[in-house]
């Protein structure tokens, strides 16, 4: 924090996954790479073969220490898949990790046009081009931590809220259980034989 | 049940109602009304003498009104808690003591009209919803006569006649003339399975709880002749079968085919049940004594409150809606509120019991660590630019936005509460509400970047996080080819996407503009892609006015699932593109920007009048 506060620049580090050849083998990722390194704030860009394996993280958490990164762009897959990777990642080099974001070159550029080398190369610059100027805006979140407090509301006192309000006080939490009627029981408490077993029900 | 009377941990309010619920998971505030019971819970005995004096007789209804009750009562002999009620609504009257005659009866001084409902208040961590369900009340459906012929039952009715606390004992009797049927007759699917009129779905309980009837009636009355008249016999679950097969051979027959109508001979009172067999194809008649219609099972009708009160959805068939139908079953959409029985949909006893305690456990890992970890993707109000008009409030599907309209304080996020959809942030005329790691600077700064350089090419595509941006992975999984000129920007719904997004793609000169979501009913922030909806609707008619061809401005809904559809939308997106000419996009930037001096004269204006 005391560093931040007397540099406010922003440091980004760029990082081309190549995913083996899952992208490399469609997108040109020394052009991407290189071109990403123009960008404005980018203070460095590397080009991987992948970013998600430890080598690859490692990189990543020695490039924040060293240069003073203060945010990150990973162009690989979807962040549906690796975006908890790379957060729990920059995190561990003491980076919020709010602060990284991703670029999807491979879902949605080499698997998808593979038949079109150039444009899936333009695509995927577009995408780091955007996910750059994305990171730059970014602020620092927190995950907030609230209490929870010991204990259950059950509405409706039937057989369903009987047996919770029954598991929850038998492993030791205070349950409010909330009928209408001047009974508990529910439309069980009606019946006489239940199937398959054919045993009364109360 | 005699079990959650006493158990030290479980306060069991009856007579009770929840009035009010706020807060958010963890820290839900509960206010629950507790009516009079007028019978002092703790002493009373049970013994019964109060009822003995009580002149008021009315049906009762725990026996399905087929025997009568007192107005001081106790639904059944194994109730809990045990002791009496009054039931004020038929009581000669309380206040003044108009009879009393209960009150000098009892012996230990239980009874007391002095007793005032009662307001209580609660904090809990979780909720577990199992409302339940009702019986489906045949009336309405004519041809089977259950209004008009005495001898023409509900599987309830049945239920209450063969039970030995009922009202006869336990001996099945026909109601006109007091004498056991030498022949019944069920029909199955009674307000279930139909397009026309009842419920859509099955009932799930139904045909079991045909074949246990059928056994204990040939148990009880061997000679009595049994027929089933049904659709089809749905004995899916563990020893179901055997049952069936039990019956079968107990001689119960089952007659695929529901009746087309029934008739009452006048003298005797039997039915007369006229009938497809589906199975011989012929038209068949026949006599029996009784008839039972196997009801089936809907929601029931007071649940509104609670569903208001929680903010919970509804499936089509009217029964609450989980969170995922495979992967979280017994989750609502939001956190801390489970189901637990039938509540989330007709379901037999073993069901309910296996979902409350499925309920049970997904409660206790939230309530267990004793803390927990909330969203940091939620909105911020900014109280210097609200101007507490409350349309926050009314998008946010989790009730987690407070504002006084009328006390014009402005409105406050509870964060906790917050899933960070960001509809709000998207419809606040003010542009008082920041979305976290979502702000219009950061989407701005996508769209200005995504349309640069070729940009009469560009498609940029707005994608939900959950459904369509998943879409377009699964696209990608599939290795599914697309025009390589589209260009995603994540949100994490479809809500999010302000109209001022798309006005501003449009202005950067982009030839078309797509917003995607999760289908209508499937959207990851419960009814959020509503509001999504409404406001394309609304841009369109802007549109339509300035002169653009609104096919430019796309909204489709794609799923998670549906990487073809990706694709396909797509390209034609891309045939649309095409279809724009340089001339039409520098025509567009013209009434872009025309609008938007205009909007802003308007704002100045409005802003000198205030």
């Amino acid at each position: 924090m005391e560093e931040s506060k007397q540099d406010n620049a922003v440091r980004i580090g760029v990082y081309v996954c190549q995913c083996g050849s899952n992208i490399a083998g469609v997108v040109d990722c020394d052009a991407v790479a290189a071109y990403a390194g123009k960008l404005p704030d980018v203070t460095i860009c590397r080009n991987q073969g992948y970013t998600c394996s430890e080598p690859g993280q490692n990189q990543i958490k020695n490039d924040i220490k060293e240069f003073g990164l203060n945010r990150v762009v990973v162009a690989s897959c979807s962040p549906r898949l690796h975006e908890a990777t790379f957060r729990q990642c920059v995190s561990e080099a003491g980076l919020n990790p709010y602060l990284m974001e991703m670029a999807n070159i491979r879902e949605q550029c080499s698997w998808v046009h593979s038949h079109d080398a150039k444009n899936a190369t333009i695509k995927a610059r577009d995408l780091v081009r955007s996910a750059v100027s994305r990171v730059r805006l970014l602020a620092a979140q927190t995950e907030m931590d609230v209490p929870v407090a010991p204990s259950t509301l059950v509405i409706g006192g039937g057989v369903a809220g009987i047996q919770a309000a029954l598991d929850l006080a038998d492993s030791g939490y205070k349950v409010i259980l909330v009928e209408k009627q001047p009974s508990i029981g529910g439309i069980m408490a009606r019946l006489d034989k239940t199937f398959p077993t054919m045993d009364c029900s109360i | 049940m005699t079990d959650a009377g006493r158990h030290p941990n479980i306060t069991l309010l009856t007579m009770s109602e929840v009035k009010e619920i706020t807060g958010f998971v963890g820290n839900f505030h509960v206010r629950i009304l507790k009516r009079a019971r007028y019978v002092k819970e703790k002493e009373c005995t049970a013994c019964g003498d109060c009822v003995e004096v009580c002149p008021v007789i009315i049906p009762d209804e725990f026996n399905m009104g087929l025997s009568s009750r007192r107005a001081i009562y106790s639904p059944f002999p194994q109730a809990v808690p045990g002791a009496f009620a009054v039931d004020i609504t038929r009581c000669l009257g309380h206040n003044p003591i108009i009879c009393g005659k209960c009150i000098e009866k009892c012996k230990k001084h239980c009874i007391d009209f002095d007793m005032n409902d009662e307001e209580m208040e609660f904090d809990v961590g979780t909720i577990i919803v199992a409302t339940g369900m009702e019986a489906y009340d045949p009336t309405i459906l004519d041809e089977y006569g259950y209004t008009r012929y005495e001898n023409v039952l509900t599987s309830m009715e049945l239920e209450r006649l063969i039970n030995a606390g009922g009202p006869t004992g336990g001996k099945v009797i026909r109601l006109t003339d007091s004498k056991v049927p030498k022949s019944v007759a069920f029909i199955q699917c009674v307000g279930s399975r139909s397009q026309r009129r009842g419920r859509p779905y099955c009932s799930n309980i139904c045909c079991m709880n045909t074949v246990k009837s059928t056994i204990m009636l040939k148990e009880h009355y061997p000679d009595m002749e049994v027929k089933v008249f049904y659709i089809d016999i749905r004995a899916f679950g563990k020893g179901f079968e055997d049952l069936f097969r039990r019956s079968k051979g107990m001689g119960v027959r089952y007659i695929r085919g529901l009746p087309g109508d029934i008739k009452q001979d006048p003298r005797k009172q039997d039915l007369v049940l006229t009938v497809e067999n589906t199975a011989t194809n012929e038209l068949e008649s026949h006599h029996t004594e009784m008839v039972v219609l196997a009801v089936g099972l809907e929601p029931p009708s007071d649940m509104k409150a609670i569903q208001e009160m929680l903010a919970l959805q509804t499936t089509s068939d009217g029964f609450y809606m989980e969170a995922h139908p495979k992967l979280q079953p017994v989750d609502s959409a939001t956190r801390g509120i489970f189901f637990a029985g039938c509540a989330e949909g007709p379901k037999d006893i073993k069901d309910s019991v296996t979902q409350a305690s499925a309920a049970t456990a997904r409660a206790m890992r939230l309530m267990n660590p004793g803390s927990l970890t909330v969203e940091a993707i939620t909105a911020a109000v900014d109280p210097e630019l609200c101007n507490s008009c409350g349309l926050c409030a009314k998008v946010c599907p989790y009730n987690a936005i407070n504002v006084d309209t009328k006390a014009k304080t402005a409105a406050a996020v509870t964060g906790a509460a917050c899933s960070g959809c960001g509809t709000c942030a998207a419809e606040c005329p003010t542009m008082a509400i920041t979305m976290n790691h979502f702000t219009d600077a950061q989407i701005e700064a996508q769209i200005d970047a995504v349309l640069e350089g070729n940009t009469a090419e560009r498609i940029p595509v707005f994608a939900c996080n959950w459904c369509s941006y998943a879409g377009a992975d699964f696209a990608g999984v599939s290795r599914l080819h697309y025009p390589p000129n589209t260009r995603l920007i994540r949100t994490m719904c479809s809500g999010r996407v302000h109209e001022k997004f798309i006005w501003r793609a449009f202005a950067k000169g982009a030839p078309v503009v797509l917003v995607s979501g999760c289908h209508i009913g499937d959207c990851h922030y419960m009814h959020a892609n509503q509001w999504t909806e409404r406001r394309i609707k609304r841009i369109w008619k802007k549109m339509e006015k300035m002169g653009l061809r609104t096919e430019r401005l796309s909204l489709e809904w794609i799923s998670a699932a549906e990487g073809l559809r990706f694709q396909a939308v797509m390209e034609k997106m891309e045939k649309i593109r095409k279809s724009v000419t340089p001339k039409e996009i520098a025509e567009t930037l013209r009434l872009v920007k025309g609008q938007k001096a205009r909007s802003k004269g308007k704002a100045s204006a409005a802003a000198k009048d205030g």
